[in-house]
C-alpha cells in the first residue's frame, strides 16, 4: 500500500481542522480532494507531507509513519504546496539544484535529477531566467519539477491548477494524468470538471471529515452531476 | 542519496542563502554602511590618529555597538521571510534534519559578516605602515570580533524564527543584543553593585558580550571567552531549531 491514513486529527487552538480522516491509496490511483475552503484539505495534505504533525492518528507512506520517522517518509513523497512557493530571485535551474542537494543528493546526482525532472515537467528553455520573471503557469511547472526530483511514488499536489489560464490548466492536467500511470497521486481542486477528467477517485471533505469516497462516475450517477453531489454533501450554503 | 544527508542539506541551504544575499542588495548595502560606520567611529569618535599609537583599539572598541544594530539587520530575514513567503513549507517538507537548515542559514549570514570584517584589513595594513603594532594581538582581536558577530547573528536568527515580520525580528534582536552587551558597561555594573552588591554585579558581567570582548581586544585569548561565545551561539541556534520545529505542531 502506497499510503495509509488512519484517524488523522488536527486542531488549531479550539478549531478542529481535520477530524478523523482515514483512507488509503494505491499505485495507479489519482485521488481528487474536494471540499469547501477551510474543510481541511490542505491541513490533511500537510500532515501527509510531514509539514504539520497530527494531534492524533497517523499517515503511513509505504508503512512508514510520517510523524514517527519523518525524514524516511519524506524521502518517498513529492509535495507541491498550495500556491507553489518558490524563491523568486533564483532561476529554475538553481532552485531545482538547491532542492535536490538539500534532499541529500550529490552534485552529480542532483544535476541528473534536475535534467530529468525539468523534462518531465516540460520546463523547456526558460530554465536560466529568474523565477519571478516567469509566468504563473511556468512557475507552477517549476513547483512540479521540484516535487518530482527524487522520483517519488507518491505525489501530493495542493491545488496544482489554481490561478492558471485554460491552456495552462490543460497542460498541467495532461501532466497529472501521465504521472498517475505509475504513481499514486492526491490532488486538491475546486474545479469539479478536473476531477471528472483526471481522477480515478473523489474524496469529498467537509468540516474535517470525509463525506464521500467514490469514483467520480459513481457520484455522478447518484446525484446527477459532481456539482450537485458537492452541494448536497457539503451543506450548500456559504458559511461566514 | 548520500551517506550524510544532514551535511549535504546544510551545505545546500548555506549556498542558497549566500546566493540570495548576493543577488539582493541587502548584503552590499550592509557591507557599505558597515564600513562607513566603522570608519566614522574609528576616526572621528575613537580618535585613531590623535592617539598616536600604532594599534587598532579605536577600531575594535566600537564593534559591539555597531554589530548590535547591523547584524540583526542581516539576520532578520533568515526565517521570518521564509514564513511570510510560504517557502518554509518547502524547507520543512524536505527530508532534512532541522539543525541542518538552521546551521546552513546561520553560517551564510555569518559569512556576510566575515566578508565585512575582511574588508577592514586595509586599516590593519595602514597601522603597519604607520608604526609597528602587535600583529598577534590584532589577529586575536579579529577572531574575537568574528565570534562576537556570530553571537549577534545567532540572536538575530532566534528572533527571526519567532515571527513572520522581519521588522519585529529586527527590533527584538537589537533589544536583546543591547541588553546582553550593556550588562558589561561600568555604568550598568555600578548600578547593580549599588543595589545588590559587587559580587553579584561581577557575576552578571560575566554574561555580557562586552565583558568577553574587552579582554580579547587587548589581545588576550581566554578559553572561557571562546567558550562563552560558542555556548551562546549554540544556545541561540538550539532555540531557533525549537522555534522552527514548533511550527510543525501548528
Amino acid at each position: 500500500m502506497l499510503l495509509q491514513v488512519e484517524g488523522l486529527r488536527k486542531t488549531f487552538g479550539r478549531r478542529v481542522a481535520v477530524d478523523g480522516i482515514g483512507f488509503s491509496l494505491d499505485v495507479g490511483e489519482i485521488v481528487g480532494f474536494l471540499g469547501p475552503n477551510g474543510a481541511g484539505k490542505t491541513t490533511t495534505m500537510r500532515m501527509i507531507a510531514g509539514y504539520l504533525e497530527p494531534d492524533d492518528g497517523a499517515a503511513k507512506v509505504f508503512n512508514i509513519d510520517v510523524a514517527q520517522d519523518r525524514r524516511r517518509a519524506q524521502e518517498r513523497v513529492g509535495y507541491l504546496p498550495e500556491g507553489a512557493p518558490l524563491y523568486g530571485e533564483m532561476t529554475p535551474w538553481d532552485f531545482l539544484r538547491f532542492i535536490a542537494e538539500a534532499r541529500g543528493m550529490s552534485r552529480e546526482a542532483a544535476r541528473h535529477a534536475v535534467r530529468r525532472a525539468s523534462q518531465d515537467a516540460r520546463l523547456g528553455d526558460s530554465i536560466e531566467r529568474p523565477i519571478e520573471t516567469l509566468s504563473k503557469g511556468y512557475r507552477r511547472r517549476v513547483g512540479f519539477a521540484a516535487a518530482l526530483l527524487h522520483d517519488p511514488m507518491l505525489l501530493i499536489l495542493d491545488e496544482p491548477t489554481d490561478g492558471l489560464d485554460p491552456n495552462q490548466r490543460h497542460a498541467v492536467r495532461d501532466l497529472i494524468k501521465k504521472l498517475g500511470e505509475e504513481r499514486g497521486l492526491i490532488i486538491s481542486t475546486h474545479m469539479l470538471e478536473e476531477v471528472e477528467a483526471v481522477c480515478t477517485r473523489a474524496i469529498i471533505i467537509d468540516k474535517g471529515r470525509i463525506v464521500a469516497d467514490k469514483t467520480p462516475q459513481a457520484l455522478i450517477e447518484e446525484h446527477g452531476s459532481l456539482e450537485r453531489a458537492f452541494t448536497a454533501l457539503t451543506g450548500g450554503e456559504e458559511r461566514a | 542519496m548520500t551517506k550524510r544527508p544532514g551535511l549535504s542539506s546544510m551545505l545546500a541551504v548555506y549556498r542558497r542563502e549566500l546566493l540570495s544575499y548576493l543577488t539582493t542588495p541587502t548584503a552590499y548595502v550592509f557591507i557599505a554602511v558597515f564600513l562607513f560606520a566603522i570608519g566614522l567611529f574609528t576616526f572621528q569618535v575613537g580618535g585613531f590618529f590623535d592617539a598616536r599609537r600604532a594599534d587598532l583599539t579605536a577600531f575594535f572598541t566600537f564593534h559591539p555597538w555597531i554589530f548590535m544594530v547591523f547584524l540583526p539587520a542581516i539576520a532578520m530575514r533568515l526565517w521570518a521571510e521564509e514564513a511570510r513567503s510560504g517557502a518554509l513549507e518547502l524547507l520543512l517538507t524536505l527530508p532534512a534534519p532541522t539543525w541542518a537548515l538552521v546551521a546552513g542559514k546561520f553560517l551564510a549570514a555569518w559569512t556576510v559578516a566575515a566578508v565585512a570584517l575582511l574588508l577592514t584589513i586595509p586599516l590593519w595594513i595602514t597601522v603597519n605602515i604607520l608604526g609597528s603594532p602587535d600583529n598577534a594581538a590584532i589577529f586575536t582581536a579579529y577572531l574575537a570580533s568574528l565570534l562576537l558577530a556570530g553571537a549577534y547573528i545567532a540572536i538575530g536568527s532566534a528572533m527571526s524564527a519567532l515571527t513572520q515580520a522581519q521588522i519585529v525580528a529586527f527590533v527584538l534582536a537589537v533589544l536583546i543584543s543591547f541588553l546582553l552587551t550593556a550588562l558589561g558597561l561600568p555604568l550598568v555594573l555600578d548600578f547593580f553593585s549599588g543595589m545588590i552588591g559587587g559580587g553579584v554585579a561581577e557575576a552578571i558581567a560575566r554574561f555580557s558580550l562586552l565583558h568577553h570582548f574587552d579582554a580579547a581586544q587587548r589581545g588576550v585569548v581566554e578559553f572561557r571567552s571562546v567558550f562563552y561565545y560558542v555556548s551562546l551561539i549554540a544556545l541561540c541556534l538550539g532555540f531557533t531549531a525549537l522555534a522552527v520545529d514548533a511550527r510543525r505542531g501548528g
